[in-house]
């Protein structure tokens, strides 16, 4: 099947000389839910839109459903729904006008009892006559993602929804999130937490300083981000590993003072309690421990460290 | 064409419009009625008549066109530059129209209110003074006209600022000045001959002339030339606008 965003060696240069995308090729498919994972800066804003038509990309080609963006500008961008990151919405104006204008702005006949069901659902219908500045920073959130949704898109933005959303308020647009997948809406959302992405996501693609570093199945990399290093340090240092300790994949580092082991924090058993056991019979005197989980950054650190031919 | 947008555009920009629309019928009765104290009344008694008409009735057309003029280009410039300064821009810039589409939905609705604000000055007008008008098809062409181009002057200074100093640039330095002095409230025959010159490079002259001709059949110029001079003045605004669909949005990064 054909992918529904082909992104093809997008680079984006700013006018002050900033390459903020370099060479970003990623295809997203009908119906799945993409998370965009990266730091401050990465890039995902820009990447967005460039697809969305807010900015146009340097060099590439993007096409959505087919249309290339830029030159068949109409067709792509009557597919695509946008919430931005920063919460752009006139103070005066009342949610349901501006719901409406965004509806006719792309083209699409009023329909007032589909825009009904989007409030609702975005639990906005009771403020429908509110105005924007009379709204939590919250519930403008929501307004721009019925904006975005009042043209039908098949394919939705959405940059950073939940950055200054409370729990539950989250957890209520990941649902809200679900039920457009359902009924067949492709989503790409950007975020800076690993566990949003895997609440929702089916893939998961990390972006730094302009590149994909990875496009990964969640549930492959949830593993990956699962393991968890113990290190221990030792009263004194050793020369090698004691035979009675092989087979377990520990490391000696720090001339000998530290032994690293590396486990799974979704297994059943982690294998601590006998590996403190057979450290202690071999006759090691420990002086601390340690946990360490595996970030994101790891990650990255790790995918930089080794892009040399990956990338 | 995109029209469904362009209705969405033009409706919500005139929903602006009639949220204020008290103060937007308020204001202008108000500043009309203090022109006809102050011009009428006070100066006009000093003064009886301009080529054959009471000075209270030749300042219409003039105070119209001022207003007209102003209106169309502040609506205009604000209209678009107001959501290129709150962010809302992004709706217009991703969405599935062209820059034409845009200027037909902004300049649409700029341009409506200024000719309802041209008309309740000829309503106010007409309750201080006698007015017959002689043309009326004429007078309107004329106002719809000039709504339309400086209503498209203002959508291309708010496409060009940056900043509401610049916004505000434009029409304080250059049309504010080219008002006042094209006639709008004496008729250009009475200056010395050298101011008389000078004026006929201000083209704002040969359009409050044409309007004049309409009320009262009199003009400065030739009724022709003020007809080249509205639709040179449209077809410049045009053509910029043109240029820039063609260079891409000022907008778009
Ligand atoms: N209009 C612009 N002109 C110049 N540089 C820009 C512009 N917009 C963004 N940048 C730069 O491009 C880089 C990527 O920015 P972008 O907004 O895409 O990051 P991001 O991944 O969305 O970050 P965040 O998580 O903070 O939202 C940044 O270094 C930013 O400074
Ligand atoms: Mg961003």
């Amino acid at each position: 099947m054909q992918p529904m965003v082909e992104i093809s060696d997008v680079s984006k240069t700013y006018k002050d000389g900033f390459r903020a995308l370099n060479g970003v090729s990623l295809d997203i498919e009908d119906g799945e839910i993409l998370a965009l994972l990266g730091p401050n800066g990465a890039g995902k804003t820009t990447l967005i839109s460039a697809i969305c038509g807010i900015t146009r990309p340097t060099d590439g080609t993007i096409r959505v459903g087919g249309h290339d963006v830029v030159a068949e500008y109409r067709g792509a961008r009557a597919l695509v729904g946008l919430v931005p990151q920063e919460i752009n919405l006139e103070p005066f104006e009342r949610v349901m006008n501006t719901v409406r204008f965004s509806r006719g702005l792309f083209g699409k006949p009023k329909d007032d009892g589909f825009l009904e069901k989007i409030l609702r659902q975005l639990s906005l219908w009771d403020k429908r006559n509110a105005r924007i500045m009379e709204l939590s920073g919250g519930m403008k959130r929501r307004v721009l993602i019925a904006k975005a949704l009042a043209h039908e898109p098949r394919v939705l933005f959405l940059d950073e929804p939940t950055a200054g959303v409370d729990v539950e308020l989250r957890r209520d647009m990941w649902e809200v999130v679900r039920e457009l997948k359902l009924g067949g809406v492709t989503i790409i959302l950007t975020t800076h937490y690993i566990e949003e992405a895997e609440a929702i996501a089916d893939r998961i693609a990390v972006i730094d300083k302009g590149r994909i570093l990875l496009v990964e199945e969640k549930d492959a990399l949830m593993t990956r981000l699962g393991q968890k290093e113990l290190r221990i340090e030792l009263q004194e240092p050793i020369e090698a590993l004691p035979g009675a300790l092989a087979g377990r994949g520990l490391q000696l580092e720090e001339d000998g003072c530290v032994i690293v082991y590396t486990y799974d924090t979704a297994e059943e058993r982690t294998g601590i309690t006998s590996l403190i056991t057979d450290l202690s019979a071999a006759g090691l005197v420990l002086r601390d421990l340690q946990t360490r989980q595996n970030s994101l950054e790891d990650i990255f650190v790790g995918l930089v460290g080794d892009k040399g031919d990956a990338a | 064409m995109n029209w469904r947008a362009i209705r969405a555009m033009y409706v919500f920009e005139m929903s602006r419009f009639f949220r204020t629309l008290l103060q937007s019928f308020v204001s202008p009765v108000i500043s009309t009625s203090l022109y006809f104290v102050v011009f009428g009344a006070a100066i006009g008694s000093r003064i009886d008549q301009v080529e054959g008409v009471s000075y209270g009735a030749f300042i219409v057309p003039g105070l119209i066109m001022l207003s007209v003029m102003t209106q169309a280009i502040s609506n205009a410039s604000f209209g678009i530059y107001f959501p290129k300064f709150i962010g809302t821009i992004y709706e217009l810039l991703s969405a599935p129209i062209n820059f034409l589409e845009v200027v037909l939905g902004y300049v649409g609705a700029a341009a409506t209110k200024a000719l309802f604000i041209g008309l309740v000055i000829l309503g106010t007008s007409s309750l201080f003074v006698d007015l017959s008008i002689q043309h009326p098809l004429a007078m309107l062409a004329f106002m719809v006209l000039t709504c339309l181009s400086f209503a498209l002057f203002g959508f291309i200074i708010g496409i060009w600022a940056q900043n509401f100093e610049q916004l505000q640039l434009i029409p304080l330095l250059v049309v504010t000045p080219l008002v006042f002095l094209g006639g709008s409230f004496y008729s250009i025959s009475m200056l010395p001959p050298a101011w008389q010159t000078i004026s006929f490079f201000n083209p704002v002259v040969y359009l409050i002339s044409g309007f004049r001709w309409s009320f009262f059949g009199v003009a400065d110029v030739p009724i022709v030339l003020s007809l080249l001079a509205i639709a040179g003045f449209t077809a410049l605004c045009l053509g910029i606008i043109w240029w820039i669909f063609k260079t891409g949005w000022r907008i778009r990064a």
